[in-house]
């Protein structure tokens, strides 16, 4: 009966700190397996059943079903007949996300906005510059921002009108309908989807050219 | 506008304080309650695994000794894992192995709650590290905070018994809070646009025609305890400024309250704890007060703008928008900028390095300072340690013994206090210099003059405060920069919080004095200001030279 009553003192010693790393081990192990495998694993069958489109990356097809991005990532556009994004020292490269980080005293941000709005200039000899707006000639933090601010959309409006003939009437009103206001009316900002607003500014292109060559 | 969806984040945090608080209170006093009929079940299984038999409260020594033990067991099974990333399941993009001196410093930083990142989530770790190397850091990292808070509270509070039982803590933490609250955050996330898939990263053709790889993964389940944890490390290099991490305004209240809500229940927990509610809001009220003056002053010096531009004849009127979100704008990125270094989670929605000087120079006030909310527990830990030496001021100041919730403050505690309060400077200071004078920390500023100081700076202060964001410009990933701030996040985590279990340790076992009408009451609004000149006092004196010489510096040369 003596070694059982040791036993039971034994048991009921937790001091000792052998047990505290037997204790320790297991609890990793047991945190590891729940926090590490299971609880993402879950998550994501959860996610995928409830909400396949947003978890898969909100992706937006063109008029022909083919996939061309997500609502979410910007893209580069390059031809000036498209609106364009801002500017993104990664060339919106969504699997190298970031940016330049140029400190404001830093006289090389000083020196890529005046190119930008060199650039601007000769772009866009109709708008004065005392119009264009900051946000456009700024890298995002990303350098994913899908966003440009109305007013950044608005002032590009002449220039593509110009280049593809569309009435500025017309994409105005394209602008509009692509505009997201603020959530729940109160958070964030009012912003234009640069991908949303460019595929359907190329659908209207597309009806357009078709239809003269039809006539012709 | 800009003010009233600021004003309307604050007051729904206001109205989350006292519920969170309470039910945070009813999960830890250990009484019999109805959280217990919830989870009691499940936690007997866990302790069952884990081999705890009995759940008596533990000695400071052991509790100590118990949660640098499990902390170190996990550590280096990160590490491993890390490593041995190419046998990896789970690793669709096929990323290799990390680098010993990149796999140091991201083991150290997330099991300290830092989540200061030297590597780029896309293109350094396989889904599985993000899961359960990262994920996993950012569960127990928190819960261990959770739990230390929570037994120095116990310290300070409870009459003549134990601080309690590690283990027990550690699996309530996970059990009660974060794991079914993360897990309800992701799906709100993902109804939101999150993204939660296996799947590779995608390549997509765009409209222009060009191929576009698009990064992706299980994004919302790290999202959600990241911030619900006050960690802070990113999915992807970015951040939450990344449009999956942070897709609407939406998302980012969300985030920013769940980063927040927490660490602003604490004190009222506290309140609940010392059978003193005003004890928990006088706390509560120092930490806003200092808050609410930080938010100001980064709102104000980014909606002035960069001065640089103003010359350029462009519309600069919005404000900094360099390295900002536009779904964001000025107002929802200067919030998280505040709640983010407040909370010490590190998470950013906008380039801290872009900021303009004053408004770089609020969060690394707040982390300086680390007791503004602060991380999963830790603030509130410091602050009691500044409430702590305000008390004895005063005492010496009336040449009466100082007492705090009856408990007489004596040179024990103060010289640990002395400790603690004197290491977070010192190790945020002696490298700042060590890395100015050498070749290997100099390599690493991106940005010219003052503001490359301020790089360094803030490098060492994120480290220290545990907090983990960066000015991010500096490269960071060498073996100095992984080295040295891989030390200094040790060293700011681990000092303090031994430093405060002994005081909760020896505060357990002293006698309690009555108290008298000369007793120096600390449950009003006069401690509370007596409470905010200690911080800032202490503060000033130990920052305001380094401070000078960067942002200060920086803003005086290109107003």
């Amino acid at each position: 009966m003596r070694t059982n009553a040791f036993a039971a003192t034994a048991g009921n010693k937790p001091d000792s700190s052998g047990s505290i790393l037997w204790q320790a081990l297991r609890s990793s192990l047991v945190f590891i397996v729940l926090c590490g495998v299971v609880y993402p694993l879950v998550s994501t069958g959860a996610a995928q059943l409830l909400f396949p489109r947003e978890a898969n990356g909100s992706l937006v097809k063109d008029g022909s079903g083919q996939i061309v991005g997500s609502a979410l990532i910007g893209q580069p556009f390059k031809d000036p007949k498209y609106f364009q994004g801002r500017v993104s020292s990664i060339e919106y490269n969504a699997a190298g996300s970031g940016s330049n980080n140029y400190a404001p005293s830093n006289p090389a941000l000083l020196e890529r906005v005046n190119t930008s709005i060199a650039q601007w200039r000769t772009e866009n000899p109709d708008v004065p510059i005392e119009q264009l707006p900051i946000a456009l000639i700024t890298n995002s933090g990303s350098g994913l921002d899908p966003h440009i601010t109305p007013q950044s959309a608005a002032v590009q409006i002449p220039r593509i009108s110009k280049l593809t003939g569309l009435d500025e009437a017309e994409l105005k009103q394209l602008v509009e309908v692509n505009t997201e206001g603020r959530s729940l009316g109160l958070f964030g900002e009012n912003r234009v989807n640069v991908l949303k607003l460019n595929l359907q500014l190329a659908d209207r292109l597309a009806g357009k050219s078709t239809a003269p060559q039809v006539k012709g | 506008m800009e003010m009233v969806q600021i004003a309307v984040v604050v007051v729904i945090l206001l109205a989350l304080v006292k519920p969170l608080g309470t039910y945070v209170y009813h999960v830890f006093s250990n009484e019999a309650n109805w959280t217990d009929k919830v989870f009691g079940p499940f936690e007997r299984l866990l302790y069952k695994f884990i081999g705890i038999k009995n759940r008596d409260g533990m000695s400071w020594k052991k509790y100590a000794l118990s949660f640098i033990v499990t902390n170190l067991i996990l550590t280096a099974a990160a590490y491993l894992l890390l490593r041995l990333q190419w046998i990896h399941l789970f690793n669709p993009n096929g990323m290799e192995g990390m680098e010993a001196t990149l796999s140091f410093n991201t083991v150290i930083s997330f099991i300290t709650n830092t989540n200061l990142q030297h590597y780029s989530g896309e293109s350094a770790l396989s889904y599985f590290s993000q899961m359960a190397v990262i994920m996993m850091m950012m569960f127990t990292s928190a819960a261990t905070g959770f739990s230390v808070a929570i037994a120095f509270i116990r310290g300070l509070t409870s009459r003549g018994q134990t601080i309690g039982h590690f283990f027990e803590d550690f699996v309530k933490a996970h059990t009660r809070i974060f794991l079914p609250a993360s897990f309800v955050i992701t799906l709100v996330l993902v109804a939101l646009q999150v993204p939660q898939t296996l799947d590779p990263t995608l390549t997509v053709k765009t409209l222009e025609g060009a191929a576009q790889q698009i990064a992706i993964g299980p994004v919302a389940s790290l999202e959600s305890i990241k911030h619900l944890g006050t960690n802070g490390g990113g999915f992807f290099g970015v951040n939450s400024a990344h449009p999956f991490e942070n897709p609407n305004p939406l998302t980012n209240v969300i985030e920013i309250l769940s980063m927040w809500v927490l660490p602003a229940a604490l004190p009222y927990t506290f309140g609940r704890f010392a059978k003193s509610k005003k004890q928990g809001w006088v706390i509560f009220s120092a930490m806003m007060v200092l808050f609410l003056v930080c938010l100001t002053t980064v709102y104000a010096a980014e909606k002035a703008g960069n001065p640089v531009f103003g010359g350029l004849g462009i519309d600069a009127s919005q404000g900094s928008m360099e390295g900002k979100e536009v779904r964001f704008g000025i107002a929802g990125s200067a919030l998280f900028t505040a709640v983010t270094t407040a909370a010490t989670t590190g998470s950013v929605n906008n380039m801290h390095d872009t900021l303009t000087p004053i408004g770089g120079l609020v969060p690394m006030a707040e982390m300086m300072l680390n007791v503004v909310f602060g991380g999963k527990g830790v603030g509130l830990i410091n602050m009691l340690m500044y409430a702590i030496l305000a008390v004895f001021l005063c005492g010496l100041m009336v040449g009466r013994t100082p007492e705090f919730l009856g408990r007489k403050i004596e040179p024990r505690e103060v010289k640990l206090i002395a400790v603690a309060i004197l290491a977070h400077p010192f190790i945020i200071l002696v490298p700042t210099a060590l890395a100015l004078l050498t070749d290997a920390g100099r390599a690493g500023i991106t940005n010219p003059g003052f503001h490359g100081i301020s790089q360094v700076l803030y490098e060492f202060a994120s480290s220290a405060a545990n907090n983990g964001s960066g000015f991010e410009g500096l490269g960071d990933n060498t073996t100095f920069w992984n080295i040295s701030t891989g030390l200094v996040m040790l060293l700011g985590r681990y000092i303090s919080i031994i430093a405060m279990l002994a005081v909760a340790g020896s505060l357990l076992r002293k006698q309690p004095v009555p108290e008298t009408i000369g007793t120096f009451r600390t449950d009003n609004a006069l401690f509370t200001g007596l409470l905010i000149g200690t911080v800032l006092l202490i503060g000033a004196l130990t920052f305001m030279p380094a401070v000078a010489l960067g942002p200060i510096a920086e803003y005086l040369t290109i107003r």
